[in-house]
């Protein structure tokens, strides 16, 4: 029987042959933690009395989360952090640098048949460089700092083949919440999520990394994509060394929990309102509705391509006299290459405001904390109640492409005419 | 190192499964019931996580879905909840707190992954079983060693289904770090 790119991964990673349904102790290529799970990850792991991590050269340490720090008490979780990293000779990345699963995949820390954790839900993004990954608890994590493994069960997969040809105006992230809508918040719990077919195949990088990056929201182990020469060009492109990569992909015979073939090319943009992610509506049925503030970021949406996105619409406009528009970019590469191409005056001149990479608003720690009352638009992957720090505001969640399109107009808007 | 005050206010929980053969633990308690997808964020808010100080940010346990919560509650009963409990973000705060306020169990038709292996590695005991047969108020029963439910106010032993060999393996040591202070590794299974 063949094998699908998860059961491969798995089976390199404790080096016998598995199938879906088995439990097995595997390997770690990677471990991440940040400053809101990380440090009870680090206290925890301070119980074994041991004096480093199992190889801190696998290990990276993201500050993200709430950076700059807006309190004391935020400040001195950063310093645990900081002197935990210099005290394993782990790897850190500051305040400023960026979102740890843009970092991870940008600065090279991930690579094609990786097995990775991370304690963060979100971790599952690198399945779209061929990388099995997922979130873990702090708890498991400080299991991994001692033993740099993982227990789990393999995961079957669902599959699921796009066919036909997104729209103009219609992106990634809306072919992600229509997903999450069909299959629902617990439609793929203890699964792998794949995503193929010439829909994918014809999407960048940064498209890809917005698919798996919200498979946890169908509640989902991890997304998983196979490597092209696309994604092995875009990797390639971010090293300074030449690499060698060991892709996987699925076995012909390979035997799947379910495979869904869907025809997209007639799916309009997407919203998913209040207040969960997979209660998704097409445009057409919630278009109109008054927003006060819109949120473009995360590591769902930050990266260079989504904020040229909203460039591209907002040049020669003005966003809309009572709605405010906050754009964070994921990283400071991409921060560089958005200042270095040009496309953030126009967001600027438009009336948007640019805040440091990191997670921006989006935690609700932070940096845009909405009123009472008030709506937000929102390129990140969670809407729940309270998500951004007011549990009596609302957040409904779109591409970048509606987002611009929606500070225009101060009503949640159709991006598509924006396109023609 | 960490400033004084906040180390003090530090608690990391302590595990409640008691080492080596299990003691008969049993419990009673009334149900608070929730219903299905209840997140991680619902059960502890983002803007609370970024502290060590467990005790006061239990304070705001399932604040954003039900302010009079910390009213209600009375230590040592039980969370019930439908399915997919504890999805969204992997934050182990939300198992924590739900520990560190003396829920005994919870008690879910399904949970979120990534917060069921949470809890099973902190210690706080999980079961899964139709809640649909528990009403809010209802008075449990739950043995957590023998992994089983009475609901004493309906008079019925609801079916509660058996955690996977290695979650019983870490559950039946304390937890995962007493697990792995006692073996040093993980045991590979058959």
């Amino acid at each position: 029987m063949g094998k699908t790119i998860v059961e491969k991964i798995l089976s390199k990673h404790c080096n016998k042959n598995v199938k879906a349904g088995d439990f097995i102790v595997a390997n770690i290529d990677l471990a991440i933690t940040h400053d809101t799970t990380g440090p009870i990850a680090i206290e925890t792991f301070k119980q074994f009395g041991v004096k480093k991590v199992w190889d801190p050269d696998k290990v990276v340490i993201f500050l993200d989360h709430a950076t700059p720090s807006p309190n004391e008490r935020i400040s001195s979780i950063h310093s645990l952090m900081r002197d935990f990293a210099s005290e394993n000779g782990v790897k850190l990345y500051d305040a400023g640098e960026g979102i740890c699963h843009q970092l991870a995949v940008e600065k090279g820390h991930i690579m094609p048949g990786f097995f990775a954790v991370g304690t963060d839900s979100h971790t599952c993004t690198y399945g779209a460089i061929n990388a099995l990954s997922f979130g873990i608890g702090s708890t498991e994590m400080s299991g991994v700092f001692l033993t740099g493994k993982l227990w789990l069960r393999v995961p079957e997969v669902l599959k699921i083949i796009y066919t036909g040809s997104l729209e103009k105006g219609v992106f990634s992230k809306d072919l992600m919440l229509y997903t999450v809508g069909r299959i629902g918040s617990d439609g793929a719990d203890y699964l792998a999520m794949e995503f193929c077919g010439e829909v994918i195949k014809a999407m960048e990088v940064s498209d890809r990394l917005t698919m798996c990056n919200m498979s946890i929201e169908c509640g989902a182990k991890a997304g998983i994509m196979e490597l092209d020469e696309k994604a092995a060009d875009w990797i390639k492109a971010r090293s300074s060394q030449p690499l060698d990569i060991e892709a996987f992909s699925d076995d012909h015979d390979a035997e799947f929990a379910s495979i869904h073939e869907w025809d997209v090319s007639n799916i309009v943009p997407q919203v998913a309102c209040p207040h969960s992610v997979d209660n998704v509506l097409p445009i057409d049925e919630i278009q109109g509705k008054e927003i006060q503030q819109v949120f473009v970021g995360t590591c769902t949406n930050g990266r260079y391509d989504d904020l040229e996105i909203v460039a591209r619409i907002l040049k020669g406009k003005r966003i809309y006299d009572s709605t405010r528009l906050f754009v964070c970019p994921a990283s400071r590469d991409v921060l560089i290459e958005s200042i270095d191409k040009g496309i953030l005056l126009p967001i600027v001149e438009a009336g948007g405001t640019i805040l440091p990479p990191g997670c921006g608003p989006c935690p609700g720690t932070h940096l845009g904390i909405p009123s009472d009352g008030e709506r937000v638009l929102s390129t990140a992957n969670r809407n729940f109640k309270g998500r951004m720090g007011n549990n009596k505001s609302e957040i409904f969640l779109a591409s970048p492409a509606t987002c611009a399109a929606s500070a225009i107009e101060g009503v949640i808007a159709d991006p598509r005419k924006y396109f023609y | 190192m960490l400033p004084l005050r906040l180390r003090e206010s530090l608690l990391i929980p302590e595990n409640i499964f008691i080492k080596g053969e299990p003691r008969k633990m049993l419990y009673r308690g009334k149900a608070h019931v929730f219903g299905d997808n209840i997140n991680t964020d619902y059960i502890i808010a983002g803007k609370y996580t970024k502290t060590l100080d467990y005790k006061s940010m239990a304070k705001h346990l399932f604040e954003d879905l039900d302010a009079d919560f910390p009213i209600k509650f009375h230590p040592g009963d039980f969370v019930v909840a439908g399915r997919n409990f504890g999805c969204g973000s992997s934050r182990e705060q939300a198992p924590i707190v739900i520990k560190i306020s003396d829920v005994k169990a919870v008690i879910a038709k399904s949970f979120s992954r990534i917060f069921f292996r949470n809890a099973i590695n902190l210690g706080l005991p999980v079961l899964v079983c139709d809640t649909d047969q528990i009403q809010p108020g209802d008075l449990l029963e739950v043995g957590i060693a023998q992994q089983q439910i009475t609901n004493l106010s309906q008079n019925i032993v609801c079916d509660v289904k058996p955690l996977p060999p290695m979650m019983r393996e870490i559950v039946s040591k304390g937890g995962l770090v007493e697990y792995l202070k006692e073996y040093g590794d993980f045991l590979v299974p058959d």
